[in-house]
């Protein structure tokens, strides 16, 4: 494992009495856009947040660059918070705040860019999703697929080398969810960043993947390129991708 | 029987946790004050929102609380039958050093740590400050810090108005209602009046604004469960940071006033 930007070592998380994560092992290397596939409810936001310590394990660790992110000191995290960006699947903008304030959020409070360049960069990312004249408003004012285009544009803001996208395009039309895919295909072959997305979108999964693994009662079920997921004769990966309510994976 | 302990087992780390985590959140505060000079936009902004927007309710309830004063204590006065050019003097008294720092402090922990609380909780539990921490926002410096200053700076100033509002509403009920000249009220007041009482009533008001800060935000931080919860969550912080201030007020009394 030469390249390997994030490892997750078997990692267990409990809510109360549900295990969601029952030993978790997965290695993500550098400049790899991996998909995460999985029923609803069966841990993928939770497996993303372990990534950059949001949620802490119950067992079993996470690295990124070879250190365990639970050891580094609240300077060093912010620090590696800064090298990722997140969509979250609720989009999660800071509601006091404008368009234009949350997606220069992060570069304002790094203090590493003058306020003219933050418009600027707030300008373009804004336009890499598609959004341009929304700016001024607050983030109530938005529709629910806006705000995910600007959750988006917030966390390419500080071009950070791994991005992870939580469902990036639930809840926006064919064209526009289209258009977003593109976007993640271009950061990572033009930008050669790492991504790891979580969707339930398979047309959008086998476009934006070099790599699906599907999660499924707490652990990994299956892991392989699209063209393994296609071809596999996992009842579970077959009953997951083809949508069939009849099959192993039970309601 | 066993039950009961477990339940009480529980209820007791429960407490636990939760005093831990104050004082948790209590050291990262004062950790975060490093950055103070980079938040300058942040602190101005809760000073305004918390401390000048609640200037009108502080104004009406210290006219009420200095008029009420002065009534019960010509009532009790003339009961007792001690002289009414007293009055002043007892109205300025239970003011400075009692009425205003409490009751303004009740008010507000009403106003301003239930509003502190609201915010933070509906924040935590739409996850915006899951996505402050990972934008590499320290939440604490960038949440807590501004509010808990401006607790501490506005409470004291918001008390030092009323004061000066109720004594006012004392004279106003004097002179109407009781027929004590304003000047006798005044020279009563100014008699009595000692700069120490004054200060000790506003370090006690610091005391406050920082337990309704600290409360209000360590609420706001650990609600869970949707709206529900930032409902829940508000009403313990008005509950909490009441009881602490009625219990902090009378160990400062015990401390100050030794008999
Ligand atoms: N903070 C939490 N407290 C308690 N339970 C939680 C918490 N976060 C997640 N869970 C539980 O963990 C499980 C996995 O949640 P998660 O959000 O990761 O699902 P998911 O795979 O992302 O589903 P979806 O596709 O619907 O978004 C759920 O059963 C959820 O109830
Ligand atoms: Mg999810």
């Amino acid at each position: 494992m030469a390249d390997a930007l994030i490892q997750i070592e078997n990692l267990k998380k409990r809510f109360n009495s549900l295990q969601v994560l029952d030993g978790v092992n997965l290695d993500i290397m550098r400049g790899q856009s991996i998909v995460i596939i999985g029923q609803s409810g069966c841990g993928k936001s939770v497996l993303l947040k372990h990534l950059i310590r949001l949620l802490d394990p119950d067992e079993g660790r996470v690295l990124f660059d070879d250190e365990d992110i639970s050891e580094l000191s609240s300077r060093q995290l912010i620090e590696m918070r800064r090298r990722f960006g997140m969509l979250f699947q609720s989009a999660a903008l800071l509601d006091s705040l404008t368009v234009e304030e949350n997606v220069g959020l992060g570069l304002k409070e790094s203090r590493m860019h003058t306020e003219g360049q933050i418009k600027q960069i707030v300008a373009q990312k804004l336009e890499m999703v598609g959004l341009t004249g929304v700016g001024r408003k607050r983030s109530a004012e938005l529709s629910g697929g806006m705000r995910k285009r600007v959750g988006l544009a917030r966390a390419i803001a500080n071009s950070p080398e791994v991005l992870l996208y939580d469902e990036p395009t639930t809840g926006l039309d064919p064209i526009k969810a289209d258009m977003i895919d593109d976007l993640i295909v271009e950061l990572n072959s033009r930008l050669n960043v790492t991504s790891v997305a979580v969707t339930h979108d398979m047309k959008s999964a086998f476009k934006i993947a070099d790599r699906i693994v599907m999660l499924h009662g707490g652990k990994i079920e299956f892991d392989g390129s699209p063209a393994e997921v296609r071809a596999t004769d996992n009842e579970v990966v077959q009953q997951f991708i083809s949508g069939s309510s009849v099959g192993p994976i039970k309601m | 029987m066993e039950l009961g302990f477990y339940a009480l087992g529980r209820h007791g780390i429960r407490i636990i946790t939760k005093v831990g985590g104050i004082f948790v959140l209590w050291g990262r505060f004062i950790a975060s004050l490093r950055h103070i000079h980079h938040s300058p936009g942040l602190i101005s902004e809760q000073l305004y929102v918390l401390g000048v927007k609640s200037l009108p309710l502080i104004i009406i309830i210290s006219i009420f609380v200095g008029a009420v004063s002065a009534w019960q204590a010509a009532y009790q006065f003339k009961f007792i039958g001690a002289p009414l050019r007293y009055l002043g003097q007892a109205v300025g008294k239970a003011v400075v050093m009692e009425l205003a720092p409490v009751l303004s402090a009740l008010v507000i922990a009403g106003r301003v740590g239930a509003g502190i609380t609201a915010e933070l909780g509906s924040m935590k539990v739409t996850e915006q400050i899951d996505a402050l921490e990972s934008m590499g926002i320290n939440p604490v410096r960038y949440l807590v810090m501004p509010r808990m200053i401006a607790c501490l700076f506005m409470v004291p100033l918001l008390v030092l108005f009323a004061n000066f509002i109720a004594i006012v509403g004392g004279l106003v009920v004097s002179v109407i209602g009781v027929e004590v000249s304003s000047e006798t009220f005044l020279f009563g007041f100014r008699d009595s009046f000692k700069l120490a009482d004054l200060i000790n009533g506003l370090v006690k008001a610091g005391m406050f604004g920082f337990i309704i800060g600290l409360i209000g935000c360590y609420e706001g931080f650990n609600a869970e469960g949707g709206a529900q919860g930032v409902g829940r969550a508000t009403t313990t912080s008005v509950v909490i940071s009441s009881v602490l201030i009625l219990v902090f007020n009378f160990i400062f009394a015990v401390i100050l006033f030794r008999m």
